[in-house]
């Protein structure tokens, strides 16, 4: 035998009463047919997972089931628990609670590999190949035959045949610094089948892939589940959960909110509200106030995410002092290189941002830091704090060009120990003493030295993105009281948040982004919520525009 | 079946290790006491090995402490050694500080020697210019030689993602070159190799110069460059805990992306950050060649004092002040080394301290249990 037949050498193989497993060569034999198990037995059932990290309880007793040929979408926001719940099940962590079966049988995974004999494969969001290897040299990587690959081109020939019956069509002899994105998903898509894997879990696959790629994707996993393969698929994009799924379980803090609707039984706008959900606001004091001027006013801007593929299609809004202006949407539809141009961090393609009056577009960081823009960053350890520094340095990053902190070339510690203690004072950042570095302090805490920072320097402009993700109920309240407190103080605000009730509860006007572009702007009062108004954010965050919304509305 | 060969040994003890990441700052007195330990136990590994070689180990090390800190006069030459390793350990402090690996500071330092030699030999100033010109004047020529030497690597990092640890390591094999050349060829004297020597006004001066007014100073060889290397480590210090742009080297050194957001001009900052490592690295080649060696001479100048540098660098933990007594200490075990081995056993006790230290650092980000594996169980 000249090459080993990846097979599915399950722990748990026991099959219920005299279904064979059906066995598949790669060697270019047909597929042998199976006859569809009863649909009622599902592949997989996880029961009550429980998930706890330090201070958040990711997974919350969910329950979830697949079953077999299907698509299953999990839905749910960034955060939701979706990317943990499938981590369990692929082995790589260990749930506190819970238990999962796979064909009815109870198993205990203590690493991937399990999961991977168990036929179970996940495809991450980041691949894991190795560049300056072939493709089948990739998918042959730690497999344990064959031990020394002798022919090579015998294996070509098994990953080709394999790329063929599923329509993965990738060459099996390009380097993997060659491929293009989608064609190395398609490697890690092939990995998986060549290890067996009856079920396969896709971490957002579609994150990374351009849009006429998406449709290859899409074919590729309805070949796939055609022939008796199950299928995961991790989003948080309701348009593709509705073409792509069978079934869909929402997640929402941890916690199931819908488990397995049928995707024909359903609409995008019921699935938006199971994903963003619709609590009891806190009450604000928000008091009335007549904006002023136009502060950040911006034109027509394109612009590029990290990968060189468009984020900004042309957005354009306006901001006045005295004013939160809210941007709502799904993640990663170009929030946050919007406030990554807005604030110097990245270059545009063409348009205009202006600042008073002034155009700022491709200025640098300090430019816009010097004119008064502050910047609540999405991503608090990595982006807002440097973690060794103490949080005298960290409240200083804005403010050390200065007086009374920076006299010419000189650093006035005393000034700065001063203007620290302040704030620590001022803002109840407990720590205690302000030598303390950023990395002791915990999330909330950490949010309100960044505050602290930001809101210190008066700020004409504030982008704030995100500024309540992962507090706790009372750390939220606070973010928000201080965000309405620079409201009175005149600051022109642009809030981005995931969370709708947030965006409603404190923002005069509300804008949803979509793919890069505006889907309209929307005034909002937050004591008088309609179930309209949802709806029709709900509408606009997947991709219809207001006026179409307003034009059908206005027909019937 | 991977797992077959490992650890049937391992598995039988009835304890194990248990490691968790700490949360905590560790209380104060931890670090010296771990730095401490980490050269106690160097030492004890020095002495097995030195046991080893089949010398005595406790007679070695008494004899090292005596030969370097016994008397004034042996003292005095270990601050002589200590000087250039003062410069060397600074320059790695601050490249470091800012997470640039310059691992060319010995060849910064040749060309800081290079730079002071030329004023002397192409020559830039006459032979019997006043000391108070030839010295600030050979200071800056050290100085510039050494930050051109610097930008190289930090203008190709900076521009072009030149990895800074291979451009600069490569850097001072060619430094050694340039100055082979210049003493080979154009400055030779009678053929040797070396440059003649330079005349007494361009010598740093001595404590033995003033040994007439204090005859105590008689024969001490310790020279001005001492001075200028506390001058500088207070400097230093002062930059990057006192000035905003040692703020800057900080921020951008703990967290890049933390420096972007704040405005900082990274690339800018890369190069200025490896001129200014640079310029003082070629400060300490222009000290040793005016005060030490006073000829341009490949053999005592490209003696590693730049890669010393790292090492001290990294026992000071990066703290410019620290940088004086940590170099204090390898300028003893550089002299009082040569007593006992001309090379080998000294530069291994030298090896051995540095991983130590390396590895107690673990210890500082990090809690060790043993824990007994039937309660685990």
């Amino acid at each position: 035998m000249t090459t080993d037949t990846p097979r599915n050498n399950l722990p748990v193989a026991e099959q219920p009463s005299g279904k064979p497993e059906a066995r598949r060569t790669v060697l270019g034999e047909r597929l042998v047919e199976e006859p569809l198990q009863s649909a009622d037995l599902p592949v997989i059932e996880m029961r009550g997972i429980v998930k706890r990290f330090p201070g958040v309880l990711a997974n919350d007793h969910v329950d979830f089931d697949l079953r077999r040929g299907e698509i299953h979408a999990l839905l749910g926001e960034n955060g939701a628990g979706k990317s943990t719940l499938m981590n369990v099940l692929a082995g790589m962590y260990q749930p506190e609670a819970g238990e999962i079966l796979i064909r009815g049988q109870k198993v205990n995974f203590t690493s991937p590999r399990d999961a991977i004999r168990a036929g179970i494969g996940m495809v991450h969001q980041h691949f894991m190949l190795v560049p300056s290897q072939t493709v089948t040299e990739n998918i042959l990587l730690g497999l344990d035959t064959p031990r020394f690959v002798v022919k090579l081109s015998q294996y070509d020939r098994v990953v080709a045949d394999l790329g063929e019956q599923y329509g993965l069509k990738v060459d099996p002899r390009a380097k993997i610094w060659q491929l293009s994105v989608g064609e190395q998903q398609r490697v890690e898509i092939l990995k998986m089948l060549y290890r067996g894997a009856e079920i396969l879990i896709m971490d957002e696959p579609t994150a990374v892939l351009a849009p006429t790629e998406i449709e290859g994707l899409i074919k590729t996993l309805r070949a796939m589940v055609a022939r008796g393969k199950s299928i995961i698929f991790i989003s948080h994009k309701l348009q593709e959960v509705m073409a792509v799924a069978d079934r869909v379980t929402v997640l929402r803090k941890g916690r199931v909110t819908a488990a397995g609707l049928e995707t024909s039984q359903t609409t995008r706008q019921d699935l938006a509200r199971l994903m963003v959900g619709r609590e009891v606001l806190f009450r604000l004091d928000k008091k009335p106030r007549q904006p002023g001027e136009v502060v950040l006013s911006i034109e027509d801007v394109h612009a590029e995410n990290d990968k060189g593929l468009p984020a900004l299609r042309g957005v354009s809004l306006h901001v006045r002092s005295g004013e939160i202006v809210g941007l709502a949407g799904v993640a990663g539809n170009g929030q946050r290189e919007l406030a990554q141009v807005i604030t110097g961090l990245r270059k545009v393609k063409s348009g205009r941002i202006c600042l008073n009056g002034t155009d700022i577009h491709n200025c640098d960081a300090h430019i816009s830091i010097r004119e008064g823009v502050s910047h609540i960053p999405e991503d608090r350890t990595h982006v807002g704090t440097a973690p060794n520094l103490s949080v005298t340095d960290n409240v200083i990053m804005k403010s050390y060009r200065k007086p009374p902190i920076g006299r010419g070339v000189i650093l006035d510690m005393s000034a700065a120990t001063r203007f620290a203690n302040e704030l620590k004072e001022a803002y109840d950042i407990i720590v205690p003493t302000v030598e303390t570095p950023a990395r002791l302090l915990s999330g909330g805490n950490l949010q309100r030295v960044i505050l602290a920072r930001e809101i210190s320097g008066r700020p004409v402009l504030m982008v704030a993105m995100q500024p309540t993700r992962g507090l706790d109920v009372g750390a939220i309240e606070g973010v928000h009281r201080l965000l309405l407190a620079q409201r009175e103080a005149g600051a022109a605000i642009l809030l981005v948040s995931e969370e709708l009730e947030e965006l409603l509860s404190l923002s005069d006007r509300l804008y949803v982004i979509y793919e890069g572009q505006m889907m309209g702007e929307l005034q909002t009062d937050a004591a008088n919520v309609s179930q309209d108004q949802f709806e029709i954010i709900g509408l606009m965050m997947t991709g219809t525009p207001l006026e179409h919304i307003r034009k059908q509305t206005g027909a019937s | 079946m991977s797992q077959s060969a490992a650890s049937p040994f391992f598995k039988r003890l009835p304890f194990a290790l248990r490691i968790e990441a700490r949360v905590e700052e560790p209380p104060g007195w931890y670090p010296l006491t771990i730095s401490l330990g980490a050269i106690l136990l160097a030492l004890i590994l020095g002495g097995i090995v030195i046991a080893l070689a089949g010398g005595d180990p406790i007679r070695s090390y008494l004899h090292i402490a005596n030969a370097s800190f016994g008397n004034v006069g042996v003292f005095s030459d270990t601050l002589v050694k200590a000087t250039p390793l003062i410069m060397t350990g600074l320059a790695c402090s601050v490249a470091f500080r800012m997470k640039l690996w310059n691992i060319g500071a010995e060849g910064q330092f040749i060309m800081g020697a290079f730079g002071a030699s030329a004023v002397v030999l192409a020559p830039l100033l006459p032979a019997e210019t006043s000391p108070w010109v030839f010295i600030p004047v050979m200071l800056l020529a050290g100085m510039v030689a050494g930050a051109l030497w610097g930008f190289i690597p930090g203008f190709l990092k900076a521009t072009l993602r030149v990895n800074e640890i291979i451009s600069s390591l490569m850097l001072n094999y060619i430094a050694v070159a340039w100055i082979n050349f210049w003493i080979f060829a154009v400055w030779t004297e009678g053929g040797f190799q070396m440059s003649p020597q330079f005349p007494k006004n361009a010598w740093l001066p001595r404590l033995t110069d003033l040994a007439a007014r204090f005859p105590f100073f008689a024969g001490l060889t310790t020279h001005l460059g001492l001075l200028f290397g506390i001058l500088l480590a207070v400097l230093v210090w002062f930059v990057l805990y006192r000035s905003r742009w040692g703020y800057e080297i900080r921020l951008i050194g703990d967290n890049p992306q933390a420096a972007r957001y704040a405005g900082l001009n990274i690339t800018a900052n890369t190069i200025l950050v490896m001129m200014f490592s640079g310029a003082l690295a070629g400060i300490g080649g222009m000290s040793e060649v005016t005060g030490m060696v006073h000829r341009l001479q490949t053999a005592p100048l490209a003696a590693g004092y730049g890669f010393t540098g790292i090492i001290v660098a990294w026992l000071a933990k990066l703290n410019p002040l620290a940088v004086m007594p940590v170099s204090i200490l390898f300028g003893a075990l550089i002299l009082a080394g040569r007593e006992i081995q001309p090379s080998g056993i000294p530069k291994m006790i030298q090896g051995i301290i540095l991983v130590c230290l390396i590895a107690s650092d673990f210890l500082m980000r990090y809690r060790v249990y043993l824990v007994r594996k039937n309660q685990e169980a």
